[in-house]
């Protein structure tokens, strides 16, 4: 063991602050669902109790230990001696329960609902980013919606889409409030809120803002908890065919680690199935003239970062704890809630921006390339690097460190749009030198990979030689805030990491209140990059899913990757080693602060507003 | 402006402690500034600790907070049932066309507020009109330009002291 | 500082002989008390003028010392304020205007009556002198309504006088679960409108696990047309507290809060100074007649939501945040203010609470119905002669009640339908008239109890723009949460704006009783579960006059604006 018994910290990994508190669910109950008897933990929901015996109830606005208020009214139930009938997703079970889940009032009801809200809503599901993968219209098909009774006023406002990252369309909006939900209990970002009542009741930020405008982190969570097209990615694929059908440009593509894990899902592929061949293969298809990977510009962060550690426990280069800056949500959330950290953040660019920015120099001199021919297009799982590829200090006067960001869902419309059958593609391989990556900027994409592959890489800098062990269990899983102690330097470090910002906050907070850490990394989505915004909705696939407990299986399947590489260390990675030697020099050198490092400006929680901070 | 919201600091240094205590703020706050503008609600949401979209929620779900500027006087025509079946939306209409407003607008001259209320509690003198804190029971729509023209002349008796809203009224808070 | 029961019955033997005067039942000689009217009603019209120059007469009289001028709660006699009642005589005056103090005050060294001031029967035009002598108070049975009218409100001392705070200085030498019995045993059922018996809801409470725990009083009072609560707030605040507080025994609370509507000022006022009275005098706060019992009573406004009346919507409120209610279970008394315990009850079932306590749950049981004890406060207002508030004993009907005490329709005109339990209720045509005031007996009939507001409809309303006015109340007030409520409330408004336009099809009656059937079935709180009802009852009771505005594109009632043509018979 490298380092003394690492401490672990188990803690939820949402805040689980239910809007109708249940009993505690314990005690064992026995009850009926269908005339079938069950047994269950008291307290569950009907809902949950009915989905484990089999039985799908539908839901809407259902996200378990995150929403559950009972809102949409789609998932009613006829319970014996309830006069009215009752939302599945809050009834809580008990002993002696008997619950009726299709009959014929039951089914009447759900419809009525479903075609309530259809009838304030844009149905135009053909030219619709959703269509296909939309809950309400997933619904609407199995209660077999066949008219819309009801006629009258609908909804009108303009689309909001001035940000570069989420558009929103309140024309489709159910106020299902998942969003809320998800903004404010898990990421504590509290952007949105329901405004005005009843038929002009709006989900929406503070006086209906745009996400620009308010103190937004621009993770994309909203845009997966939403059920349909009412919250959606800014998609730039058109941009993209463009650059590619230009024989003027060089279009260079890189996918973050992510990428390789999640993107088959799409195509039908079980969670968590690894697809990097048919991966690159898609990639050289739709026409890019390289195809890299974001986990070789991981691995040179590892080598800056665990460089900046070190320097600053040495008592250099700034205050610890060094905090992780790799999540440009997470660090957008810092700008506007935690000023103060700002000096600890690591000034390292995310691994993107490192990739534009070497791809627009060091590989456009080796490729004899104007850099300003060459278009970086960047495979993320995250709308928040949409906004970081827009901030002005990601790039030179001359170009942009990254042009185009693409989520995976967008990735994988393109390669429908080409036709492309994915699931037949050979497996090929990224092209070099800035495809080939070690497993530790592999693990990047899961929270704790970003610590774990930094101290791998510390670990044997300060020991001079090889460590033993590399797999760090300690910093894996989806605990809310993980802590652990490490030996480097001869001293102990404390370690922390936390995913999705409110359990930043937690870690924040306490660092606030004077606990000491060295090191933390902080991912703003709930599982990492796993997680991200940009990756595939389940939607109308898989309700069980919605839970967002599949983000465990994604990273399940980038520690396998890890597992499988001859090349488990950052800096025994090759082409990072040659990078330094023929153009970098060192970690920090002069070089590498100009292009692989930036800087963060305070933004404070009400942007737009002359107010002095929350005391 | 410097002096109302050091009046507000007042209002939250007794109140802003307390769990749950949002709606008597913003009900001192209209008080103090007559409306509760983006900027006040954003200067409590930093005060308080508690999220702008939060507090604008708020503010958008009550019916008695306004985050617009009022009329000096906001006539309130109650709409509840005794005063509706007493006629009183003809009252409502009345005012309408007198003012040339409709619900919940403002005459140019920012002296009157058009508003329907409901049941104000006096449903035995429906129907029932109230112009700011007077209450005006069993009126007819003939009564409408009267009442009115009082307010008018008692206007243009104290014209020199009274300085109508600002189209947008900077409510800037003090600088800290 | 009251510390004992004895400091209690000493303050009330001080008061008391200005209450028995008024009670008729003492001869101060020559001592005359001018009870004016100071509830909402007659404050607007004009009763705090009336009140400052009736004090003037009297100073300019020198009678300061012979004539006490008394604010008092509301007469429920509202519509003719400002109501003026002069004891020790007990004469009743109606619509006293300033101008009218001189008069008034001269006339009580002379006895002399003033004629034009008294209370005309429209009827027989008979002109009573007393209060007890109105068929309008006759018929009554006040429990509720007991001190409205009789005692300052804004002097605790003149509460205690009248037995205040004797409940509540029982209660704590007993047990809570005793107390509790005693509520049951009398069959109080909630006043707030769905009528859940209170001592059941009490039970619950004190069993659940939790601490701390809460009693909160729902003053919001939000069903239009209704002013029961606010006549209680402001005639008899104290026997509000005094309930709060044994309920607060009872259940294991040691905080309460009154969540009160910001529209009723003159309630919210009467209840501060109650509290703070009763703070002072020892009723509220730490060791409550040297019981150790400790209980404090805040007040919480509300600004303007009629779904904050709904209980979990309320206590969202008193959080300080939008008050849009929660499914339940849990209910209040397993998970309530901030998750803890919470008792919710109306004003009136807390102002019953102590006289029950007092005059044993036997006595309050005699009155009323096999299911529905005691007795009920209404307000009765739209056509009818006697707008006004009253108390009757549960299952009095409803002929009584608008014929008899209400003195009927006035003008001549005819009744058309009398709606109960506001924008929840329904409304029941003539034949129904005799149906006994009485939770289940109304439900029966296609309405509810609700909170007490009765509003009387005559000939020249139309009962589809009844049901229109209420669902536009109901689409207006609608949290906006959940679907059913949020959609469909508008979609039945539309429905019925169609028809009452004249642009209603026969497809549209049906999709209206449809639809009317899905929201209350699927609404996730009472007020979209009952907002169809109007609906639901003018389609069961005058479906002819949907069917004419469909039909004949005719309004019976020739009030929607485009349907006044009679249509031509073939
Ligand atoms: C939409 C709605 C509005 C309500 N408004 C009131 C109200 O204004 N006052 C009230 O006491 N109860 C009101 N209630 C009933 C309360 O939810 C609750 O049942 C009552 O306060 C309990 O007290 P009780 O048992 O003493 O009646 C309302 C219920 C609904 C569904
Ligand atoms: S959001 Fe869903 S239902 Fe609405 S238009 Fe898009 S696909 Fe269709
Ligand atoms: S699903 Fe139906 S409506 Fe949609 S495109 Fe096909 S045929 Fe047209
Ligand atoms: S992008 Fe993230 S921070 Fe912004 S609104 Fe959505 S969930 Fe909240
Ligand atoms: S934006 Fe989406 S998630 Fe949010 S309330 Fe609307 S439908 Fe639900
Ligand atoms: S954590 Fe995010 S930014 Fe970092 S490598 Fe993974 S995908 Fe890229
Ligand atoms: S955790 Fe990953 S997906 Fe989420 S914001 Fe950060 S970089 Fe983007
Ligand atoms: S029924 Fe109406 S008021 Fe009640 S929760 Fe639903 S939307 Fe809100
Ligand atoms: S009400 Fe149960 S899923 Fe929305
Ligand atoms: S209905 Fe108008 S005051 Fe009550
Ligand atoms: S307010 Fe005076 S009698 Fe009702």
């Amino acid at each position: 063991m490298p380092a003394d018994k690492l401490i672990f910290d188990p803690v939820s990994p949402v805040s689980q602050e239910d809007e109708a508190p249940h009993p505690v669910a314990r005690k064992k109950v026995r009850f009926w669902i269908d005339g079938r008897e069950v047994v269950a933990e008291e307290g569950i929901s009907v809902l949950e109790a009915a989905h484990r015996v089999g039985i799908e109830i539908p839901s809407l606005c259902y996200l378990k230990n995150i929403n559950e208020i009972g809102a949409c009214r789609v998932c009613l139930v006829e319970i014996e001696g309830a006069r009215n009938l009752q939302a599945a997703c809050v009834y809580p079970v008990s002993a002696g329960l008997k619950v009726r889940t299709s009959t014929p009032r039951v089914l009447r009801a759900r419809r009525t609902v479903v075609e309530l809200l259809l009838s304030d809503h844009h149905r135009e599901c053909t030219n619709c980013i959703r269509n296909l993968n939309c809950e309400l219209q997933h619904l609407a098909d199995t209660l077999g919606i066949r008219n819309i009774r009801f006629t009258g006023e609908t909804s009108n406002y303009p689309i909001f889409n001035k940000n570069p990252f989420i558009v929103r369309d309140y024309n489709k909006c159910i106020k299902c409030r998942r969003c809320e939900a998800i903004c404010s209990k898990v990421q504590e970002v509290h952007v949105y809120s329901a405004q005005n009542r009843g038929f002009d009741t709006v989900i929406a930020p503070a006086f209906m803002k745009d996400l620009a405008e308010v103190a937004c982190i621009t993770c994309g969570q909203c845009v997966i908890a939403c059920p349909t097209a009412s919250l959606v990615e800014k998609e730039c694929i058109d941009e993209v065919w463009q650059a590619l059908a230009d024989p003027d440009k060089y279009v260079v593509v890189q996918t973050a680690p992510s990428i390789q894990v999640t993107l088959g899902e799409v195509f039908g592929l079980p969670v968590g199935t690894v697809v990097t061949g048919k991966l690159v293969a898609s990639l050289r298809r739709l026409g890019f003239d390289r195809v890299f990977a974001t986990d070789f510009t991981a691995d040179l962060t590892i080598m800056e970062e665990a460089h900046e550690l070190l320097e600053r426990l040495d008592g250099r280069g700034g205050p610890l704890p060094l905090l992780s800056s790799c999540s440009p949500g997470w660090i957008k959330f810092c700008e506007h809630f935690y000023p103060e950290f700002i000096p600890n953040l690591s000034t390292c660019k995310s691994p993107h921006e490192m990739f534009g920015a070497i791809t627009k120099t060091y590989f456009a001199q080796k490729e004899g390339l104007d850099p300003k021919k060459i278009v970086v297009v960047a495979v993320m799982p995250c709308t928040a690097k949409k906004f970081e590829a827009s901030r002005p200090e990601m790039g030179s006067g001359d170009w942009k460190d990254v042009d185009f960001v693409l989520t995976t869902r967008e990735l994988a419309r393109m390669i429908r749009q080409a036709g492309l059958n994915f699931r037949q593609l050979p497996d090929e391989e990224y092209d070099t030198p800035l495809g080939i990556a070690s497993g530790a900027g592999t693990i990047f994409g899961a929270t704790g990979g970003v610590v774990e592959a930094a101290v791998r890489t510390a670990y044997a800098i300060t020991h001079g030689r090889e460590m033993g062990v590399i797999d760090f269990e300690e910093f894996r899983g989806i605990s809310g805030v993980k802590e652990a102690w490490v030996e480097l330097k001869g001293r102990r470090i404390k370690v922390a990491i936390a995913h999705g910002t409110g359990n930043a906050r937690k870690v924040l907070d306490r660092m606030k209140a004077g606990e000491q850490f060295d090191y933390v990394e902080i991912m703003a989505c709930p599982g990492g990059c796993v997680g991200g915004g940009g990756q595939p909705i389940f939607g109308s696939r898989d309700h069980k899913e919605i839970s967002l407990d599949y983000r465990h299986n994604r990273a399940d399947a980038l520690y396998r990757i890890d597992y499988s590489r001859r090349i488990r260390l950052s800096h025994e990675n090759p082409a990072v080693q040659k990078i330094y030697a023929e153009f970098l020099g060192a970690p920090l050198s002069e070089t590498a602060n100009k292009l692989l490092h930036t800087h963060y400006t305070p933004r404070g929680p009400l942007p737009g507003y002359a107010v002095n901070p929350v005391q | 402006m410097l002096d109302k919201y050091s009046r507000l600091d007042k209002v939250i240094k007794v109140h802003g402690r307390q769990p749950g205590q949002l709606i008597r703020i913003l009900h001192q706050a209209q008080e103090i500034f007559g409306y509760l503008s983006p900027e006040v609600q954003a200067y409590l949401a930093a005060k308080l600790n508690i999220p702008l979209a939060e507090i604008a929620g708020v503010v958008s779900f009550y019916s008695l907070f306004n985050s617009e500027p009022r009329g000096k006087y906001t006539i309130s025509v109650c709409l509840g049932t005794a005063c509706y079946v007493k006629g009183s939306q003809e009252i409502f209409q009345a005012l309408k066309n007198e003012l040339d407003l409709d619900d919940d607008d403002t005459t140019p001259d920012g002296l009157f507020t058009l508003r329907s209320t409901r049941c104000m509690g006096a449903c035995g003198l429906a129907p029932v009109v109230a112009i700011n804190d007077d209450i005006y029971g069993q009126v007819k729509a003939g009564d409408v330009a009267g009442i009115l023209s009082r307010y008018q002349a008692k206007e243009l008796a104290d014209d020199h002291e009274y300085q109508r809203p600002a189209e947008h009224p900077a409510t800037a808070p003090p600088p800290h | 500082m009251i510390t004992s029961t004895s400091d209690l019955l000493n303050i009330q033997q001080q008061h008391l002989p200005l209450i028995e005067a008024r009670l008729g039942r003492e001869e101060a000689a020559g001592e005359h008390q001018i009870l004016v009217c100071a509830g909402t009603g007659c404050s607007s019209s004009g009763s705090h003028g009336l009140r400052e120059e009736l004090k003037k007469q009297v100073e300019a009289h020198q009678l300061q010392e012979k004539v006490k001028i008394i604010k008092t709660g509301c007469f429920g006699f509202c519509k003719l304020g400002p109501i003026a009642v002069v004891y020790p005589e007990g004469i009743f005056y109606c619509r006293v205007r300033k101008e009218d103090a001189a008069a008034l005050v001269k006339g009580l060294a002379s006895g002399q009556v003033i004629t034009r001031l008294l209370y005309r029967d429209p009827a027989t035009g008979h002109q009573p002198r007393r209060m007890e002598e109105i068929h309008f108070f006759q018929a009554q049975h006040r429990i509720a309504l007991r001190n409205c009218g009789l005692i300052n409100p804004e002097d605790i001392n003149e509460y205690i006088a009248r037995d205040g705070y004797q409940a509540l200085a029982e209660a704590l030498t007993r047990r809570p679960e005793e107390i509790i019995a005693a509520i049951s045993a009398s069959g109080l059922r909630g006043r707030g409108g769905a009528g859940f018996p209170t001592g059941r809801k009490w039970e619950l409470m004190a069993a659940a696990p939790g601490r701390p725990r809460y009693v909160v009083c729902n003053a919001d009072e939000g069903d239009p047309g209704a002013f029961m609560d606010r006549s209680i707030l402001e005639g008899d605040p104290h026997s509000v507290l005094e309930g709060m507080a044994i309920a607060g025994y009872a259940t294991g609370a040691r905080q309460g809060y009154v969540y009160v509507r910001a529209e009723y000022p003159i309630a919210v006022d009467r209840l501060e100074r109650a509290i703070r009275q009763a703070r002072r005098a020892g009723l509220l706060g730490d060791n409550i007649f040297g019981t150790g019992f400790s209980f404090n009573i805040e007040i919480r406004l509300g600004a303007g939501a009629f779904v904050c009346g709904e209980e979990t919507a309320l206590l969202r409120s008193i959080e300080g945040r939008r008050g849009e209610p929660r499914p339940r279970p849990p209910y209040p008394a397993q998970a309530g203010l901030w998750g803890k315990p919470t008792v919710v009850n109306n004003v009136e079932t807390l102002a019953n609470v102590p006289v029950i306590i007092r005059k044993g749950a036997e006595w309050y049981a005699s009155f009323g119905t096999k299911g529905s004890k005691g007795t009920k406060v209404f307000s009765l207002a739209g056509s009818i002669n006697n707008t006004g508030l009253i108390e009757v004993p549960m299952g009095t009907t409803l002929r009584e009640i608008i014929f008899g005490i209400g003195g009927g329709i006035p003008g001549g005109k005819k009744f058309k339908a009398v709606q109960t339990g506001g924008p929840s209720g329904g409304c029941l045509p003539e034949e129904m008239l005799d149906t006994p005031v009485d939770y289940e007996a109304l439900t029966a009939a296609g309405s509810i109890m609700g909170s007490g507001g009765l509003i009387v409809m005559d000939e020249s309303d139309c009962m589809v723009d009844i049901a229109r006015f209420y669902l536009e109340f109901s689409q207006d007030e609608s949290c906006g949460r959940c679907t059913p409520c949020r959609v469909g409330t508008k979609r039945l408004l539309e429905i019925l704006k169609r028809i009452t336009s004249g642009e209603g099809t026969m497809d549209d009656l049906k999709l209206l009783e449809d639809l009317s059937h899905d929201v209350k079935e699927a609404s996730l709180c009472g007020l979209g579960q009952t907002a169809p009802n109007p609906i639901l009852s003018t389609l069961r009771y005058f479906r002819h006059e949907y069917e004419a505005h469909v039909r004949d594109k005719y309004c019976p009632a020739g009030v929607c604006r485009n349907l006044t043509r009679r249509p031509v018979l073939h």
